[in-house]
């Protein structure tokens, strides 16, 4: 069947090419329809490929029937079938919940734009997932990172420091993409191919070459950049903070997981990890990294006042999760990252869709401003908590299911020290999610602030829809740790 | 048997149900409490159909789910999670009534929630009884924390507020802080997680390596309430009397160390933990933790902080009977499970009761009080007698087989332990019944002195029902040794 054959280029073509037909619709409620129909259309080709993969094989579609190395090559295997499944997922969850929230926080008549640059940036984030060529991994970054200077930037007309936040965003992370590129291109140089698999061919004679390695830490070192890794993460707090809470969800539900794919895809499929330079990099390097952004994030996290960026240090914190399942190198390991990033999306998809609820609802998302508002808005409070138990690790949640796979690698190597570290870092997640708790539930409500209602059901639904599957895959972990367990066999079995 | 109908599954979903049931007629307290009692009714009449069953030696079994590879959420039936299942059930149905009497004798706020969260509570507590699997007992505790965090934190002032962050701070850092590493370590070592009679730790871990995995479940197990993290039960007690009655009593304590002792059994094996001599240091502190609790709790004046520290010395009764690694140590631990249960809500019922219509919580200020609530003083009396450990009283049998465990086991500690705790505990229980009857009160007349008190009925009968039980269990003490031999092979 012709949709079938081609699903691979409609996952990316459909949003690129909607995207300018957004700017040209009128009004508020068009460039939102079409950009919810765009993100089901996306969600809908995500689940086909998954389908298709998940048993273990890969999809290569040849882009205008040129074969690589002269064309373009998309492939899909679990891994990024799992990611573009969490790409456009978040985003189908989020848009019905986005139309009452953009409406309060973007001004109205940039509407079309606004949705543009979320269409673009979806564009980019699934074109990066989906390909299977290194430059044009550059290519869909520098349309996702464009775009999403944009975005945040738009988080202005509430508070203005979302302007600097992207700013910064916008300096780093073109120097991060800058990185990369360069990366791509050293590669290319030894290589003669951008093609992901023949690269992966071809490196391995290399493993000796200056080049190579120089290329290798251009592309750690930029990816870095672009995922938040400890002490690349500056930027991140900020733009989370200040960006409109679409974006905020969309970003911190995404934008980061599709980096840390491209990292593991470098590391795993185009070098390998048993390459003789890449071990210590990532026993000696990431690691440790990974535990201190792990425990600094999330105490830094405890001493935030404003949600959002209390949330934002959580997922610096998390990501050390990610990079510490990674460096560790180990089956386990990458399952627990594998299972991180898509778990970590429902955790703070969940949570910030929470957040945007309450911005909306009394303007503001400090500790100081929700005391009390549990019981003003119990479902979205409800919601919060199940994110919040998530995000500590509580057993029924996906975050048990990530923090099991990842204290087994770290028991399994006899590595103690890091099994208490890892508990430490749950632990100090009990702390901030109780602050939040104790503030909406147990204080009294400021005496100077209004009642205000629930959140609407059309945001509750999308809302509850994410809670719900945090318990979901939290309970029944099949799926995903049978996609997570394929991929580390491609990765660590069949790999160079 | 078909699913739905499934003894196992109907002890998770009566409470549960009773719970979605409560919360929709939330409005109409009358018929809020009747589903409350005719839930708790049917959960007891199912727990106590499967501890017939398992008692005449079935071992019925349920997988719910796989929630990871070789992990499922799995249910089964053996003598001591029958035994905790059916004291929890059977007394849940007491402290209902006593609610109702305490609540709205109190006139307490949000009622709804809180017995919405007394069912899932409770619902947990029948998952933790019957947990075929360590990971299965891990989700279940873990749910009976956050669900009894918010009847902690009931009153919601800036008390209850610190003393539910002590609360939840502490059962949560050491259960994920340690059990759960216990947990995943067990589950490296020997592949399972199952709870399998004589344990699966046996050349799965060296012996010399035993005590450190023991430590890290026995402290992780915090709702066992060993020292030093004994804190979050004291602190607890800022919760409405019911819930320290049936929660801190008997649920929730009674959960940690039905926890310490399946780890015991069916993890580590009373024979391998015989044999290497991996739980002796437990005895140490467990021995320490009972009689510092004891002395601790003569100290206090506050009614519900002395039986809470009395509570933390009872529960370290348990733990060092399962330090002692013998089958008499393991059945008088599963006795004393429910003895205290019964003894001890029978004297958080009275505190509550005292409270009502007094508003007294003090010690010092019940002076001659007996006189004017004999019935509630008289209840009083029986189950401090009973803790105490004197026959015929339920306390009597299950003190009788711990220290036939330490004798046998030939530590002159546990032995001297034993004996003087006996003595402590009738330091610090007997002088509020002595008071209580024969004290005369100081300061100016109490209102209780020139009119009688008033006290709704149903804060009257809870505790004397549980006086009887008390005996009950004590003449009746055959069946339940009979029900938990098969623990001892």
């Amino acid at each position: 069947m012709a949709f079938l054959d081609h699903v691979a280029i409609l996952q990316v073509a459909v949003p690129l090419l909607a995207a300018p037909l957004c700017v040209m619709l009128p009004g508020r409620h068009l460039p939102w329809a079409l950009t919810l129909a765009v993100s089901w259309f996306t969600l809908v080709c995500s689940i086909v490929l998954l389908a298709e993969v998940s048993a273990g094989g890969s999809i290569a579609y040849h882009l205008g029937n040129w074969p690589p190395p002269i064309g373009i090559e998309y492939r899909v295997d679990a891994i990024n079938a799992l990611v573009l499944l969490v790409v456009s997922g978040i985003s189908a969850v989020a848009l019905p919940y986005a139309r009452r929230s953009v409406e309060h926080e973007i001004e109205p008549d940039r509407h079309g734009l606004f949705y543009t640059a979320y269409l673009l940036c979806l564009t980019g984030l699934l074109g990066v997932t989906i390909t299977g060529d290194a430059f044009n991994i550059f290519v869909f970054l520098e349309i996702s990172s464009l775009s999403t200077y944009v975005l945040v930037a738009a988080g202005a007309r509430l508070d203005r420091r979302a302007l600097s936040a992207a700013y910064t965003y916008l300096v780093l992370g073109t120097v991060g993409a800058t990185f990369f590129v360069l990366g791509v291109g050293l590669l290319y140089m030894v290589t003669g191919t951008l093609n992901i698999a023949d690269l992966a061919e071809r490196l391995p004679p290399l493993a000796e070459s200056r080049v190579v390695q120089a290329a290798f830490a251009f592309v750690v070192a930029g990816m870095g950049l672009k995922l938040a890794m400890f002490p690349l993460h500056t930027w991140l707090p900020n733009a989370y903070a200040y960006a409109p809470s679409l974006v905020t969800v969309f970003l911190a539900a995404t934008a980061t997981k599709v980096s840390v794919y491209v990292l593991l895809r470098f590391v795993y499929t185009v070098f390998g990890h048993e390459f003789a330079f890449i071990e210590p990099v990532l026993a000696w390097l990431v690691l440790p990294l990974a535990v201190i952004a792990m425990l600094a994030g999330s105490v830094v996290a405890i001493h935030q006042d404003n949600l959002k960026r209390m949330f934002a240090w959580s997922s610096i914190a998390q990501i050390g999760y990610m990079m510490l399942g990674l460096a560790l190198a180990s089956a386990s390991g990458l399952t627990a990252t594998v299972l991180h990033l898509f778990n970590h999306a429902l955790m703070k998809g969940a949570l910030f869709m929470a957040l945007g609820g309450v911005m909306l609802r009394i303007g503001a998302v400090s500790l100081a401003s929700v005391r009390g508002l549990a019981s003003e808005m119990p479902w979205t409070f409800a919601a919060l908590v199940i994110g919040g138990l998530s995000l500590i690790g509580v057993p029924g949640t996906v975050g048990f299911v990530s923090k099991w796979y990842l204290i087994l690698a770290a028991i399994e190597k006899g590595w103690w020290l890091l099994a208490l570290l890892i508990v430490a870092a749950s632990l100090l997640a009990v702390i901030y999610v109780w602050k939040l708790v104790e503030a909406a539930y147990l204080q009294p409500a400021p005496q100077d602030r209004e009642r205000v209602r629930d959140m609407p059901p059309d945001m509750l639904i999308p809302l509850w829809v994410l809670a719900l599957a945090n318990i979901w895959f939290g309970i029944d972990a099949g799926l995903t740790t049978s996609v997570a367990g394929t991929v580390v066999n491609a990765f660590l079995g069949g790999g160079s | 048997m078909s699913l739905l109908g499934h003894p196992l599954l109907l002890i998770l979903a009566i409470p549960l149900a009773g719970g979605v049931l409560v919360a929709c007629t939330g409005r109409w307290p009358n018929l809020r409490e009747a589903v409350t009692l005719v839930a708790s009714v049917l959960l007891f009449l199912v727990a106590y159909r499967l501890m017939e069953e398992i008692g005449s030696g079935g071992r019925p079994g349920l997988v719910l789910i796989e929630v990871l590879p070789g992990l499922p959420i799995a249910l089964e039936g053996e003598p001591l999670g029958a035994l905790f299942g059916c004291i929890a059930s059977g007394l849940w149905i007491v402290n209902s009534l006593y609610s109702i009497g305490y609540m709205r004798g109190n006139n307490e706020h949000k009622q709804t929630r809180f017995y919405i969260c007394f069912t899932i509570a409770i619902a947990s507590a029948m998952g933790i009884a019957f947990a075929g699997n360590m990971f299965t007992l891990f989700l279940f505790y873990e749910m009976l924390s956050l669900s009894t965090y918010p009847l902690v934190a009931h009153k919601e002032n800036e008390e209850a507020k610190i003393g539910a962050r002590v609360y939840i701070g502490l059962l949560l850092g050491t259960s994920i802080g340690f059990q759960l590493v216990a947990i995943i370590w067990t589950w490296v070592a020997a592949g399972t997680l199952d709870f399998e009679p004589g344990g699966i730790l046996r050349d799965a871990v060296p012996p010399a390596i035993l005590p450190i995995l023991l430590a890290l479940y026995m402290f992780g197990i915090g709702k066992a309430a060993l020292m030093p993290f004994h804190r979050w039960l004291p602190s607890a007690m800022v919760a409405p009397t019911p819930v320290s009655a049936l929660l801190h009593a008997v649920a929730v304590v009674k959960a940690g160390v039905f926890t310490v002792l399946k780890v015991v059994i069916y993890i580590f094996g009373i024979d391998l933990l015989a044999e290497t001599g991996a739980s002796n240091w437990l005895v140490w502190v467990a021995s320490f933790t009972l009689v510092t609790a004891s002395l601790v709790a003569m100290t206090k004046d506050n009614l519900k902080a002395r039986l809470a520290y009395s509570t933390v010395s009872q529960l370290a009764y348990i733990v060092l009977a399962a330090a002692l690694a013998s089958g008499l140590g393991v059945l008088g631990g599963a006795l004393h499970i429910a003895s205290h249960a019964v003894g001890k809500i029978t004297l958080f019922m009275c505190a509550g009761a005292i409270y009502v219509a007094t508003h007294k919580t003090e010690i010092s200020d019940m002076k001659g009080l007996g006189r004017a609530m004999p019935f509630t003083f008289g209840a009083f009396c029986i189950g401090s007698l009973s803790i105490i450990g004197l026959p015929p009283l339920a306390g009597g049998l299950s003190k009788w087989y711990l220290s036939l465990a330490a004798a046998e086991s030939g530590l002159v500690i546990a032995v001297l332990v034993y004996m003087a705790s006996a003595l402590l505990n009738v330091a610090y229980l007997m002088p509020v019944v002595v008071l209580g009857f024969f004290g005369r009160p100081d300061g100016a007349p109490a209102d209780w002195q020139h009119e009688p008190v008033r006290l709704p009925w149903l804060c009257v009968l809870p505790p004397c029902i549980t006086a009887v039980l008390c005996l009950y269990l004590f003449v009746d003490g055959d069946s339940v040794i009979a029900l938990l031999l098969p623990l001892m092979e």
